[in-house]
């Protein structure tokens, strides 16, 4: 979190020769959710930080007596890394999922295989807005619940996917997202989604 | 409306690392893989310097902001800067040709065995 800046080069684990391809997964979601425990928990390095800066002319600024100034703000962001064979390199993003850090998606996120929606039932309108920008940007997405050892409500997964209103055809599943196989199993169900949606696309004519 | 992690400042010393410029080349996606075609030199610019000491192996855009401590803007053009000089190459996402491009079910397929050997 922060924009601390990342360690020194000498701690680095560089890529194969060989890799060519990167892709690029995001996860979304309110402060203090766990993005940056699921990135941890499945990234072959630790999780580096870093930032995009934005110059705009006043945008969600307000400024006294109508004074439009041209404001710098910085968004950070965090990620890690998978290696998924020689070729094939998976970056996988934790982002916040609130204000301005939407007007930098295209900029950042274009050409997003997806996107996880890490939810906190404890707070649960924090994933609205991810849920409707994602849907503006037409990213395809699944939701993942990460289960908080003092969430004493328990909703059922249904009970979820009423309260987000979230369509029947998106994923919905608990994790742990302390867990590398929970972590690992949150990319897979979106991957394998991400996959059903391309074959229903490639054969529809 | 919530805010997320955002400050605001006045970045002074970005505007010296690019000379002013603030306008990056949009061909490096983050995880556009760059690769050094030579040794850094005595009398280039240090950041250039460390990018170039930094690609000896594959490294993504994003990687080389997150080493140099710099904005994903500023790196962009000073990979431009590499690139327009023939100092680097860069390998660029199949996946992220353009907003609208949906990846295919094969490179996908690909993707989801990769994550199952985990």
């Amino acid at each position: 979190m922060g924009s601390a800046t990342s360690e020194l080069p000498s701690h680095r684990t560089p890529l194969s020769d060989t890799a060519e391809t990167g892709l690029k997964i995001v996860v979304v979601g309110g402060f203090g959710v766990g993005k940056t425990t699921l990135v941890r928990s499945v990234s072959e390095i630790r999780p580096l930080n870093t930032e995009e800066v934005m110059t705009q002319a006043g945008v969600g600024v307000d400024e006294p007596g109508g004074v439009t100034t041209k404001t710098t703000t910085t968004v950070a962001f965090d990620f890690g890394r998978i290696s998924l064979d020689e070729r094939m390199v998976l970056y996988l993003f934790g982002a916040p999922g609130q204000g301005r850090f939407w007007f930098l998606w295209d900029r950042l996120f274009s050409g997003t295989l997806g996107a996880v929606v890490l939810v906190d039932t404890r707070r649960m309108d924090d994933s609205w807005y991810a849920i409707d920008r994602l849907e503006h940007h037409r990213t395809p997405f699944v939701v993942a619940v990460n289960r908080f050892e003092d969430d004493t409500s328990r909703h059922s997964l249904d009970e979820i996917r009423q309260a987000l209103a979230l369509p029947g055809h998106v994923p919905l599943i608990d994790c742990d997202a302390r867990l590398r196989r929970s972590g690992k199993n949150v990319l897979i169900t979106l991957v394998d989604h991400l996959r059903a949606l391309a074959m229903a696309r490639e054969t529809t004519p | 409306m919530t805010r997320g992690p955002v400050d605001t400042g006045a970045p002074d010393r970005l505007y010296l690392v690019t000379n002013g410029r603030s306008r990056a080349d949009d061909s490096f996606d983050l995880v556009t893989l760059v690769v050094s075609e030579c040794e850094p030199a005595s009398g280039m610019q240090s950041e250039h310097a460390r990018i170039l000491d930094l690609c000896r192996r594959p490294t993504a855009v994003v990687e080389i902001a997150a080493e140099l401590g710099l904005p994903i803007t500023v790196v962009r053009i000073l990979l431009g800067d590499l690139l327009a000089t023939g100092r680097i190459t860069a390998r660029h996402p199949r996946a992220a040709e353009s907003v609208a491009s949906l990846p295919d079910s094969v490179l996908l397929q690909e993707v989801l065995h990769g994550l199952r050997n985990l």
